[in-house]
């Protein structure tokens, strides 16, 4: 009798035990890994931090009955640093997935850790479409855009409007090698001709001597194949050398919300740009960003990126829920069965590359005239179904999908 | 003959001007370091911090009191010089007879708060600013197109260094200065004040910091990253021309702007590197700099 006595209590503990052991480490902790201080540093930075928080608080605080934390940590657009980083937090910090992460470089080095170490990585913030091509993880997922997106919306639409020359101004770093050469791709594909590039180093200040080159090259259109700082300081100084009165059409291939907040309409007014959401697309879009507004220190509505962190994490938090458990391997699988429906995405899939397949959006910068209300930016001229926007499966190279 | 090189000719005036114009501040900035260090054995890190205060200076007389540029140029250095005074007063008073190492790392330590207190309140996208309209459009020169801003750069900062290097060496307030710091005592003796000219040297080398920014906030982004970028660069010239050279500043500053267009011709992608390729190969022969006094 004492010993079933003893034999059930131990397995009601075991049995206890068990439904715990279920999330590793008795917490879900969620790490927003992003640039907080220098040329990116508005496009994620702390903004991604409070859009992970709200997911967390949107989705209870809880997810069987084990807490969710969210932790943050600036890469400074540096690889080595971005993998100590997370190399830390996965060992010794019990960290379950890593969100955000911009510049693609330190993006490709977490995509490492994360499949060596099986971990969820879900990517709202980098560009490179090599991240669901030759360096495709089964636990990586690229939310938002993606370089070939960018290429094919900006570069078809204005080579379409008669934009047939092209000369590229280039981030010396992965993203922009990567941007440059699928919209070189997507310019020739469209019946175009790339007349040269330059590659200059990340984070410059003065632009001029690059904008020299463009002009000499007589290319009707002078590609910026690079990001946030880079790109406002391109845009202003090729004001300031009438590249745009000359005749020559800039095409920014990857602009935000702040770089346009940062330029002022009258500088970047007339850009063809290529998004995937916008704050003031619809009321649900309008209702999340007056939520973040309100709790934004710099007031800024949200960029698509920071949307892009709050909905992957609610839709991760979800899956683990639906899972049962949050190893990667079976949230992962599960998140590849399940639908993304929210205020950012439609009927959004997750394809076996890891790419997450929505609509994008082409845009128009609005003049100053046009803007009703503070940070009305844009206007939307097309929705590029998901179908189109990204790359077909076949073509990435990425080692998972089976051929 | 230079097009059997594969050179254009246009092409390459172009890139010449253009290093010309970047050079401008270079000279600018490296002008108030040297200033600094040679009147006051202080190596202030604080530069680009400074330079950064002028630019925001500038945008935020615009901003909130409505005054252009031309104001700007004018009470920026003057509110940002006297922030210096005060740095100077609190905490670089205590540490003159101490080694080097410590004003630098007073400095630097300054310059991280302000940058970080700056980008906590803007962020770091940076805040738009125009040329006043007077200096805006482009002049045809024939082998490129120069605007009309980037070549009041140029005048501008020729007439401000040459006017600095012509007080400091030639006139006697200069001397007083140069001598006051050779001797402080003995010159206390003759009835200068002293400390007060020390204060008023930093303080003034603050305020060209401060006035190199309002010149570049129209061109480059106004953000509270602009000067961290630039200092190091800045710091390799004055190391160039040597540490105490007022003259060496100016002339290094102006001729490594033209080496550094002319790597961005030839290859851009070394174009952030090539200045400190030559700070090594100066230091390796000549340590004290290329008109430098002191070692």
């Amino acid at each position: 009798m004492k010993n079933l006595f003893g034999l059930t209590m131990l397995a009601g503990l075991f049995a206890a035990g068990a439904a715990h052991a279920q999330i590793s480490d008795g917490v879900v902790k969620i790490g927003v890994l992003n640039d907080m201080s220098s040329l990116y540093a508005d496009i994620g930075g702390r903004g991604s931090v409070l859009a992970a928080e709200m997911a967390v608080e949107e989705f209870g605080g809880k997810v069987l009955d084990q807490p969710i934390q969210v932790i943050s940590g600036d890469h400074q657009n540096k690889p080595d640093i971005g993998a100590g980083l997370a190399r830390k937090w996965i060992d010794t910090e019990r960290v379950d997935t890593i969100v955000d992460v911009p510049t693609s470089s330190v993006a490709l080095a977490i995509q490492e850790v994360t499949r060596e170490k099986k971990r969820v990585f879900l990517m709202s913030g980098p560009a490179s479409s090599d991240l669901t091509g030759k360096a495709c993880s089964p636990y990586g997922f690229q939310w938002t855009y993606d370089t070939y997106a960018l290429a094919h919306g900006t570069g078809g639409a204005m080579v379409k409007q008669g934009g047939d020359t092209w000369f590229f101004i280039t981030a010396d770093y992965a993203f922009g090698h990567a941007l440059e050469r699928d919209t070189s791709d997507a310019v020739k594909a469209a019946g175009g001709k790339v007349l040269g590039s330059v590659k200059v180093p990340l984070n410059t200040q003065d632009f001029s001597s690059f904008l020299l080159q463009a002009q000499a090259s007589k290319a009707k259109v002078i590609g910026l194949a690079n990001a946030g700082g880079d790109t406002i300081n391109s845009i202003k100084q090729a004001a300031e050398f009438g590249i745009v009165a000359g005749g020559q059409k800039l095409a920014g291939l990857l602009v935000f919300l702040t770089d346009v907040d940062s330029l002022g309409l009258k500088s970047a007014q007339g850009l063809t740009i290529t998004s995937a959401w916008y704050w003031d697309k619809d009321d649900a879009s309008r209702a999340f960003a007056k939520r973040f507004m309100a709790r934004n220190p710099n007031g800024r509505p949200p960029t698509y990126t920071q949307a892009g962190v709050y909905t992957e994490v609610l839709f991760y938090l979800n899956a683990i829920k639906a899972a049962g458990t949050d190893a990667a391997d079976r949230v992962s699988a599960k998140m590849r069965t399940m639908k993304i429906n929210d205020f950012m995405t439609k009927d959004g899939w997750i394809r076996e590359d890891g790419r997450i397949m929505r609509d994008m959006y082409l845009e128009e910068v609005k003049s100053p005239q046009d803007s009703k209300y503070p940070y009305d930016y844009f206007k939307v001229l097309a929705t590029i179904p998901a179908e189109q926007a990204f790359r077909p499966l076949k073509d990435g190279g990425c080692p998972l999908v089976k051929n | 003959m230079l097009e059997a090189l594969g050179i254009s000719a246009p092409a390459l005036f172009g890139q010449l001007l253009i290093g010309l114009i970047n050079g401008s501040f270079y000279a600018l900035l490296s002008l108030g370091l040297a200033v600094i260090f040679g009147m006051l054995n202080i190596i202030n890190f604080t530069h680009g911090a400074q330079y950064m205060m002028g630019a925001f200076g500038a945008y935020l007389l615009l901003e909130h009191l409505h005054l252009g540029y031309w104001w700007a140029l004018i009470i920026a250095p003057i509110v940002v010089g006297l922030t210096g005074v005060i740095i100077e007063r609190l905490f670089l008073k205590q540490l003159y007879q101490l080694d080097h190492l410590y004003g630098l790392l007073l400095t630097f330590g300054i310059a991280l708060i302000i940058q970080g207190l700056f980008r906590n309140y803007y962020g770091s996208s940076g805040l738009p600013y125009r040329a006043p309209a007077e200096l805006q459009g482009v002049r045809n020169l024939g082998f490129m197109f120069l605007p009309n801003y980037r070549a009041w750069v140029i005048v501008v900062s020729l007439v401000v260094c040459l006017t600095t290097w012509f007080v400091i060496e030639r006139t006697r307030l200069g001397s007083y200065l140069r001598a006051a710091t050779e001797n402080p005592s003995l010159v206390r003796a003759f009835g200068i004040n002293v400390p007060r000219m020390i204060t008023l040297t930093y303080g003034f080398g603050v305020g060209l910091a401060a006035f190199a920014g309002v010149m570049a906030a129209p061109i480059y982004n106004v953000s509270p990253l602009m000067g961290a970028d630039l200092i190091i660069v800045v710091f390799a010239v004055v190391v160039i021309g040597g540490m105490g050279s007022i003259m060496g500043a100016i002339i290094t500053g102006f001729g490594l702007g033209v080496v550094e267009g002319l790597t961005k011709y030839f290859k851009p992608e070394a174009s952030d590197t090539v200045i400190f390729v030559i700070m090594v190969i100066v230091l390796l022969v000549r340590p004290a700099g290329l008109f430098g006094r002191r070692v």
